[in-house]
C-alpha cells in the first residue's frame, strides 16, 4: 500500500518535470529599485541569473511637457527644459532658444554665444560626473560618487551665481543669456579648472584601472554600428563605438568652430569605453571652458531689439515706449513667424532636438522634443538580453538615462 | 579558566560556566557596537564625509542609538511570508555567529571550551550559518530575497571549501586542531608567526634541503592567510563579495522583507562573524595574543594584543569595503572554485610533502 502511494508520486514528479510547466522568473526591476536611475520599470525575465528578456516600463515621470509647451508663450516655455534632463538643464534650454532664434532670425550677441558655450560645457560636466559616478555605484563601488560630488556642487554654485538657481537655471532666453555674468565669476570659473583635472585623475585613480571594475564593464553591453543606426543612438553611445559623431564638430553652433577640442572616442562600444569616453570628454570640456574665458568679449548679452527682449531698467524709468515693450514681452510675449524648424544641440546625453513648428502666434503650435535618453532606453532589451542581471544595472549606468527626458 | 570551573564543582561550575559566556558575549557585543561605528567612520573618511557624529563625542554611541531605534520599531512580517520560519531564521544567524566564539581563545589560558577539535567545531558551526539566510530569503516569499538566497547560499558553499584547505595547511604545520596550540607555536615572535614563517625558516637553520623546504611552506603560508583574508571577506557577505545583498541588483537580497529587530539580529550577527573573522585570522596566521617580539603570558596583555589585531584586521576589512566594487555572480564563483580551490588543494599537497618528510612541526 505504502509503495503504491510512494510509486505514484514519483510518477507524478516525472511527469510534472517533462511538462513545459516550467517558466522563467518574472522580476520587477524598479520604479522604487536603487539602480533604476529615478522611476525606470523594467520587467525583468530570468532564467536563473540570466537575463531573456528586459521590458523598460516607462512614464511614470511623463508631466505633459510638449502639450504644456502649447500654451505657453515662447518666453514661458524655457523653464520647462530646464525640467528634462535636469542633470545637466542648460543644454537643454539652449536646443529650445535656436529653434526660435533660427525662425524668427534673432542675432545672437557674440559674448552671450561664448556664455552659453562655456555653460553648455559646465552642463557637461555636470553631467559625466554625475553618470560615470553613479555607473561605478551600479557595478557596487560606492565612493566614487562621494567624491564627484565636491566639484558638482562647485559647479552649481557658478550656475547659482550666474542665475540665481542652481538647478532650474532659466538661464538661456532667445536672443542670448538673461543678464550678464557678475564680475569675478568667470576668474572663479577659470581657477576651478586645474584642481577638476587633478580631481578626475583621482576619481580615475578609483576605478579606471581597478580589476573588478573592469571585469564588471569590459565586453558588456556592446554596441554595432548596426545597432547605433537601427536604435538611433547618439552622443556617447556612438563615439564609444568608436565613430566621431558630435554636433559640435559637424555642424557647429554658436563658437563651437572657434574652439580647439578633440572628440574622444571608444573602440568596443562596451559600458567601459563608453566611461572612458566620459572621463576623456569632461577633460576636453575644461579646456573649451578655459578657451572660452579667454576668448571672452566684452558687450551685450541680449540683442538691442525690444522686441524679443526685455528694455534696460534704468530706460523704463524714462521711456514710455520702453515701459510698454516690457509689458508686452512679459505678458503676451512675441511673436514667431509661420515654419517649421528643428534645431539640435549635442547634450551631454546625445542629440538634443527640438522640432517646432510655429503659426505665426506668441505660442508654439507644436513642440516635439528628441530627447537622446529615450533611443537609448528602447534598445536595453537589444543590448541587455542574455546578459546576467548584474549587467543589466551596469548596461542602465552607461546609457546614462535621466527620466526627466525620457518621460518628459 | 577549566581548572577553575572544575575546581568549583557540578553546580557553581555550571553556573560560573554561563556567566563567563555571558561576560563573552557582552563582550563581544561591545566590541561590535564600536566596531560598526568604526567601520563607519572608515567608510566616511574614504568618502570625504564625517560620517556619524551626533551621538556622543564623535558619534561614538551612534551604534546604541540605532540599537534602541530598532528594537522599538515594529516588526512586519508579509503576509505572504512563512510567518514561524521568518522569525527563526535571523535567531539561527546570530546564534551560529556566537557559538563560534565558544572555542576561540581570547588570551592565554582565557577560553570558554579548550576543545581538543576546536577548528572542527569552528568549520561546524559557521556551516550553519547559511541557514538562517537561505530560510530567511526563502521565508520571505518575495522574488529579490529569494534571489538574494540562492546567491548566498553558492558562495558561502563555495568559500567555506577554500578556507577548510587554508585551515588545513596551518594545522599541518602546527601539528593541533586546537586553537592555542596553534597560537602557541607562533610565540617565538613575528618571524614564527604563520603568515611570515619564510623568515623564521630562514632563521632557524638545518640542512639546506629542510630549510629550503621550510622557506617554501613559509611563502605557501603567507599566500593562505592573503587567501584566507579574501575568503574570509566572500564568508561574511562584505564587498566586494556582497552579492546576497547588491543594492544596486538585488536592493538589500535576502533582508529586503525585514525590520526592526529581526533587521538588527541579521545585521549583528553578521557583524558577530566579521569580528570572529579578524580574531581567526589574527589566531591562525599573525600569532594571535603574542607580541612581535615574543611571548606573552599576561592574560590580561594577551586580551589587549589580541583585541589590537582584531581592530586592525578590521580595518583592512573596512577599507576592502570603501574601495572596491562589487563581483558579478559568475566571476565570483570561477574565483572560488577555479583559482582559489585548486591553489589552495595544491598547497595541501605541498605542506603536507613537507610534514611527511621532515616530520613533526616546522
Amino acid at each position: 500500500m505504502s509503495s503504491e502511494i510512494i510509486d505514484k508520486t514519483f510518477d507524478e514528479a516525472i511527469e510534472a518535470a517533462k511538462e513545459p510547466g516550467k517558466r522563467n522568473f518574472n522580476i520587477n526591476f524598479g520604479p522604487q529599485h536603487p539602480a533604476a536611475h529615478g522611476v525606470l520599470r523594467l520587467v525583468l525575465e530570468l532564467d536563473g541569473e540570466v537575463v531573456e528578456r528586459v521590458d523598460p516600463h516607462i512614464g511614470l515621470l511623463h508631466r505633459g511637457t510638449e502639450k504644456l509647451l502649447e500654451y505657453k508663450t515662447y518666453l514661458q516655455g524655457t523653464p520647462y527644459f530646464d525640467r528634462l534632463d535636469y542633470v545637466a538643464p542648460m543644454n537643454q534650454e539652449h536646443a529650445f532658444c535656436l529653434a526660435i532664434e533660427k525662425l524668427t532670425g534673432i542675432e545672437v550677441p557674440r559674448r552671450a554665444q561664448f556664455i552659453r558655450v562655456l555653460f553648455s560645457e559646465i552642463g557637461r560636466i555636470l553631467n559625466h560626473l554625475l553618470n560615470v559616478t553613479t555607473q561605478a555605484m551600479d557595478v557596487g563601488a560606492l565612493t566614487p560618487p562621494l567624491w564627484g560630488f565636491e566639484p558638482r556642487e562647485q559647479l552649481m554654485i557658478f550656475y547659482e551665481r550666474a542665475c540665481g538657481a542652481r538647478m532650474h537655471a532659466n538661464y538661456f532666453r532667445p536672443g542670448g543669456v538673461h543678464q550678464d555674468l557678475p564680475e569675478q565669476l568667470l576668474q572663479d570659473i577659470y581657477d576651478w579648472c586645474d584642481p577638476f583635472l587633478v580631481a578626475c585623475d583621482e576619481i580615475e585613480t578609483l576605478i579606471t584601472d581597478n580589476r573588478i571594475f573592469k571585469q564588471r564593464n569590459v565586453d558588456i553591453g556592446v554596441v554595432d554600428t548596426q545597432t547605433i543606426l537601427d536604435w538611433g543612438f547618439t552622443g556617447v553611445m556612438v563615439r564609444g563605438s568608436g565613430i566621431p559623431w558630435d554636433l559640435r564638430k559637424s555642424q557647429p553652433y554658436e563658437v563651437y568652430d572657434e574652439m580647439d577640442f578633440e572628440v574622444p572616442v571608444g573602440k568596443n562600444g562596451d559600458c567601459y569605453d563608453r566611461y572612458l569616453c566620459r572621463m576623456d570628454e569632461m577633460r576636453e570640456s575644461v579646456k573649451i571652458m578655459k578657451q572660452c574665458i579667454e576668448k571672452m568679449p566684452q558687450g551685450p548679452v541680449l540683442p538691442e531689439n525690444s522686441k524679443f527682449a526685455p528694455p534696460r531698467r534704468a530706460e523704463m524709468k524714462q521711456s514710455m515706449e520702453a515701459l510698454i515693450h516690457h509689458f508686452k514681452l512679459y505678458t503676451e510675449g512675441f511673436k514667431v513667424p509661420a515654419g517649421e524648424v528643428y534645431a539640435a544641440v549635442e547634450a551631454p546625453k546625445g542629440e538634443f532636438g527640438v522640432y517646432l513648428v510655429a503659426d505665426g502666434t506668441n505660442r508654439p503650435y507644436k513642440v516635439k522634443i528628441r530627447a537622446p535618453g529615450f533611443a537609448h532606453l528602447q534598445a536595453l532589451e537589444h543590448l541587455g538580453r542574455h546578459h546576467l542581471l548584474a549587467d543589466i544595472s551596469a548596461l542602465i549606468g552607461s546609457l546614462d538615462i535621466v527620466f526627466g527626458e525620457v518621460d518628459r | 579558566m577549566k581548572a577553575l570551573i572544575d575546581a568549583l564543582g557540578p553546580l557553581w561550575g555550571s553556573l560560573a560556566g554561563i556567566g563567563l559566556s555571558l561576560v563573552y558575549m557582552v563582550v563581544v557585543l561591545l566590541t561590535v557596537a564600536f566596531i560598526l561605528w568604526f567601520d563607519r567612520k572608515v567608510w566616511a573618511a574614504v568618502q570625504m564625509r564625517k560620517g556619524p557624529n551626533m551621538v556622543g563625542p564623535v558619534g561614538i554611541l551612534q551604534s546604541f542609538a540605532d540599537f534602541i531605534k530598532f528594537v522599538l520599531k515594529e516588526i512586519v512580517v508579509p503576509s505572504g511570508a512563512n510567518k514561524t520560519i521568518f522569525v527563526i531564521a535571523p535567531i539561527i544567524t546570530v546564534v551560529t555567529s556566537f557559538l563560534t566564539w565558544a572555542v576561540l581563545p581570547v588570551a592565554p589560558g582565557w577560553v570558554l571550551s579548550d576543545m581538543n577539535v576546536g577548528i572542527l567545531y569552528i568549520l561546524a558551526v559557521s556551516s550553519l550559518g547559511v541557514y538562517g539566510i537561505i530560510m530567511g530569503g526563502w521565508a520571505s516569499n518575495s522574488k529579490y530575497p529569494f534571489l538574494g538566497a540562492l546567491r548566498s547560499a553558492a558562495q558561502m558553499v563555495s568559500y567555506e571549501v577554500s578556507i577548510g584547505f587554508v585551515i588545513v595547511c596551518v594545522l599541518l604545520v602546527v601539528g593541533s586542531l586546537n586553537l592555542t596550540d596553534i597560537v602557541n607555536h607562533q610565540k617565538a615572535g613575528i618571524w614564527d608567526w604563520n603568515a611570515f614563517a619564510f623568515i623564521g625558516a630562514l632563521m632557524h637553520g638545518g640542512s639546506p634541503a629542510k630549510m629550503g623546504m621550510a622557506f617554501v611552506v613559509g611563502l605557501i603560508l603567507f599566500a593562505m592567510s592573503v587567501v584566507f583574508f579574501i575568503s574570509a571577506l566572500a564568508e561574511t557577505n562584505r564587498p566586494p563579495f556582497d552579492l546576497p545583498e547588491a543594492e544596486s541588483e538585488l536592493v538589500a537580497g535576502y533582508q529586503v522583507e525585514y525590520s526592526a529587530t529581526l533587521y538588527l539580529l541579521f545585521m549583528m550577527g553578521e557583524y558577530v562573524n566579521i569580528v570572529f573573522m579578524c580574531a581567526m585570522i589574527s589566531i591562525l596566521f599573525l600569532g594571535g595574543w603574542n607580541l612581535p617580539w615574543g611571548e606573552v603570558t599576561n592574560p590580561f596583555l594577551g586580551f589587549l594584543v589580541l583585541y589590537v589585531k582584531i581592530w586592525a584586521m578590521f580595518f583592512m576589512f573596512a577599507m576592502v569595503k570603501a574601495i572596491v566594487p562589487r563581483y558579478r555572480y559568475d566571476q565570483l564563483m570561477r574565483i572560488g572554485w577555479k583559482i582559489f580551490l585548486p591553489t589552495t588543494l595544491v598547497c595541501v599537497a605541498i605542506v603536507g610533502a613537507y610534514v611527511a618528510f621532515f616530520g613533526g612541526n616546522a
